[in-house]
């Protein structure tokens, strides 16, 4: 026979108050609730406000691109991996692409790594001013989502204008990058890849995001109830992060130095002199205020990037149906969520054999289980928006 | 006035059905007008442009577009619930603003009635409408109505407390409970009680916010939280009774703040006769100065944990309050 603990701590609770007889509830968080971005449904065990057990159900988006990508061609790729974070379409595509190039050998050329790396840092940017915009929303706050919209329309207009889509730019080509008005004449597209003036609106774009992280930095970090609200909250230690295989702004905010920007060689990130952010003790006021920062190391990469951008080709020579030799590589990346990586076997078809793609939500919000734990209800929201998740990033 | 006219408002039917009548047109008018307010005022903050097509210029009838919008939307009720507490709720949340009206002196004669408990028959009736929301929470039959409501009957008990204990202080200082003899003893007086009562006045509207339930004490709402808290399973006029009273509550609570430490209808160097007809125009302006600090304060702060609000209520509100009596009375004995 086997005894149910529950009944028997039922039990036990019983015989203290006969009266007043009491039943832990189940509540169920999603997958249709205002902070689960998206469809997150997370089964809560609560004794009043205090949660006990939390056991996040995902599944929700599942959409097959992993399996998808086996039956279509690597430029139609492209297209799938934008959709997988889409709050940074963009910066989804470089692992991707990268990995292809590796298994061909292919050299890119300089212009078109620097346009990618510029892009890459503004769907950086893009992303995270979304999380600075949700979660004071998702503290009560209303008013900073606007202050911090704003500021990406910039961005995405900027981001818009190279690639012609705000969301799913499909810009990268095997070999390079597609230029802007590449279905335009033909002189138009010798003369400039990128549309004109788009260095000089870049950096008035730059110094008005800088103006608005220290508002946003002003607006929020000093405010009385976001620090009550926040810090102390949801503490993750770094070990146990490592542990869980935490990437991103929520590794560094555990103050591990850890950026594949520094490590690895995807982008000609080490030409460039930018610092990595981390935080000291793990909590939510610490994943906010890294990400805030990263904006502006974000913003130092971009100013550098457009002052020393080389002139030259933007795709180098690739046949006409392009096949990948045989092999298999794993490519990762700095995605604005943390580690992406595609590892990517080839038959040598038209098409990847296998594709596997590790993504930074997926492995982020493992932790949930654990740090929830005995927190309060209102601070489930609190960690779960401090760990910035999107529900594509996480289904697939 | 011909003598007929005189005599028909003497008649205590007559005058009573016009009483009735006016409180029942100036709930929904004040909430549409708070509400329009709110509205523009938070898009003001936002670099929005807020309601705009409706009715023509500013988008004036947004809120009466609204209301109709409510009333033609299906009458839910989730089949679990309690039927008759469910459907009693939004009533009794109404009819706690609807009473509060009574007491609020509006101009030397323009009162409904003048109590002589009225400072004690207004907040016993304010937390009415919290019982109201409670029972909402409880017969919604859904667990997020059911934290919400729980968590407005912590806040009712965490704060009716320093709301009574703000309001002793002007009590003290006028030697009535009467809110017209508050109003006439602040006349006698030549300063409004905000001079001697800043403590007062300030915990009365932090208990007040609370009391209210907005931002940022919103947490029998927390929309992020629990999607929309006790308003949860609530729609159609049922949702808008809440909405309607919450805008009116906030007005009746400012009215009630205005008449006990602003001066009421009173300002300083009008004359007695001007204040006969300028009286609610002087008091609907102080109130509204005080409902825009709290559409301020919503669109501004974000929100406190339920933990962190009973905290407040009895590690520094509670304290303040007593202090304040002790003060207030040290100094009547004084003066």
């Amino acid at each position: 026979m086997t005894i149910d603990s529950d009944a028997v701590r039922h039990l036990s609770e019983a015989s203290v108050s006969v009266e007043l007889q009491t039943e832990d509830m189940t509540l169920n968080i999603g997958p249709q609730h205002p902070s689960t971005h998206g469809v997150l449904r997370l089964v809560a065990r609560v004794d009043g406000e205090r949660c006990f057990d939390v056991h996040p159900v995902i599944g929700y988006m599942h959409r097959g691109y992993e399996k998808l990508s086996e039956v279509r061609t690597y430029p139609q790729i492209t297209t799938i991996v934008n959709r997988i974070d889409w709050v940074s379409g963009y910066a989804n595509e470089i692992p991707f692409i990268t990995a292809a190039e590796k298994l061909m050998g292919l050299e890119v050329p300089e212009r078109a790594q620097y346009i990618r790396l510029i892009l890459t840092e503004m769907a950086r940017i893009a992303s995270h001013l979304i999380f600075n915009a949700s979660y004071p929303l998702e503290l009560g706050a209303a008013t900073p989502l606007f202050f911090a919209l704003r500021e990406r329309e910039r961005v995405l207009d900027l981001l818009e204008s190279v690639t012609g889509g705000r969301f799913h730019p499909n810009f990268n080509r095997i070999g390079g990058v597609k230029p802007a008005y590449a279905s335009g004449s033909t002189t138009r597209k010798l003369l400039q890849d990128l549309p004109a003036g788009f260095f000089a609106e870049t950096r008035v774009a730059m110094d008005k995001v800088l103006e608005a992280v220290d508002e946003l930095d002003a607006l929020v970090a000093d405010n009385e109830i976001i620090v009550a609200r926040t810090k102390g909250v949801g503490v993750l230690p770094p070990e146990v992060a490592v542990a869980y295989g935490v990437s991103g702004p929520n590794l560094r905010a555990s103050g591990v130095a850890f950026d594949l920007r520094k490590t690895e060689d995807y982008l000609p990130y080490d030409r460039f002199d930018f610092d990595v952010i981390t935080g000291e003790n793990g909590d939510c006021w610490d994943r906010w205020h890294v990400r805030l920062l990263e904006i502006k190391e974000s913003v130092k990469i971009i100013r550098q990037a457009i002052d020393t951008i080389p002139s030259g080709d933007l795709q180098a020579k690739v046949p006409k149906v392009i096949k990948v030799p045989k092999g298999e590589t794993y490519v990762r990346a700095e995605n604005p969520k943390g580690e992406m990586g595609y590892y990517l076997v080839s038959d040598g078809g038209q098409g990847p054999y296998r594709l596997k793609i590790r993504s930074a939500s997926f492995s982020n919000i493992s932790i949930l289980p654990w740090i929830l734990e005995g927190i309060l209800v209102p601070d489930i929201i609190a960690v779960m928006g401090s760990l910035d998740f999107v529900l594509g990033d996480v289904d697939r | 006035m011909p003598s007929w006219v005189t005599d028909l408002f003497s008649n205590f039917w007559v005058s009573l059905t016009g009483k009735l009548l006016l409180v029942a047109l100036l709930i929904p008018l004040v909430g549409m007008v708070i509400g329009f307010a709110e509205m523009k005022l938070s898009a003001k903050m936002q670099y929005r442009v807020g309601p705009y097509f409706a009715g023509g210029r500013w988008g004036w009838a947004q809120l009466i577009a609204d209301g109709v919008k409510f009333f033609q939307k299906e009458d839910i009720i989730p089949t679990d619930a309690d039927r008759p507490v469910f459907k009693t709720a939004p009533m009794l949340v109404l009819v706690g603003t609807v009473a509060l009206f009574v007491v609020i002196p509006f101009g030397p004669n323009l009162i409904f009635r003048d109590l002589d408990v009225a400072v004690f028959y207004a907040l016993a009736i304010s937390s009415l409408s919290t019982i109201g929301i409670l029972m909402a929470g409880w017969s919604s039959a859904n667990k997020y109505s059911l934290i919400g409501g729980l968590r407005a009957a912590g806040q009712l008990i965490a704060y009716e407390l320093p709301l009574v204990l703000a309001v002793v202080g002007a009590v003290i200082l006028a030697g009535t409970m009467s809110l017209q003899g508050i109003v006439q003893a602040q006349i006698e007086a030549g300063y409004p009680y905000i001079v001697l009562q800043v403590i007062g006045f300030g915990v009365f509207m932090v208990a007040a916010l609370a009391e209210l339930s907005r931002i940022p004490f919103d947490m029998p709402i927390a929309e992020s939280e629990l999607v929309m808290g006790y308003l949860t399973e609530y729609s159609g006029f049922r949702f808008l009774f809440f909405f309607l009273a919450e805008f009116a509550n906030m007005f009746t609570l400012s009215a009630i703040a205005a008449t006990l430490f602003l001066g009421g209808y009173w300002l300083p160097g009008v004359p007695d006769d001007v204040l006969e007809f300028a009286g609610p125009i002087i008091l609907i302006a102080k109130t509204f100065l005080l409902v825009f600090a709290m559409i301020w304060f919503r669109w501004t702060f974000p929100r406190f944990r339920e933990d962190q609000l009973q905290r407040i209520a009895w590690v520094w509100l509670v304290p303040l309050a007593i202090f304040n009596i002790i003060a207030t009375a040290l100094l009547k004995v004084i003066l």
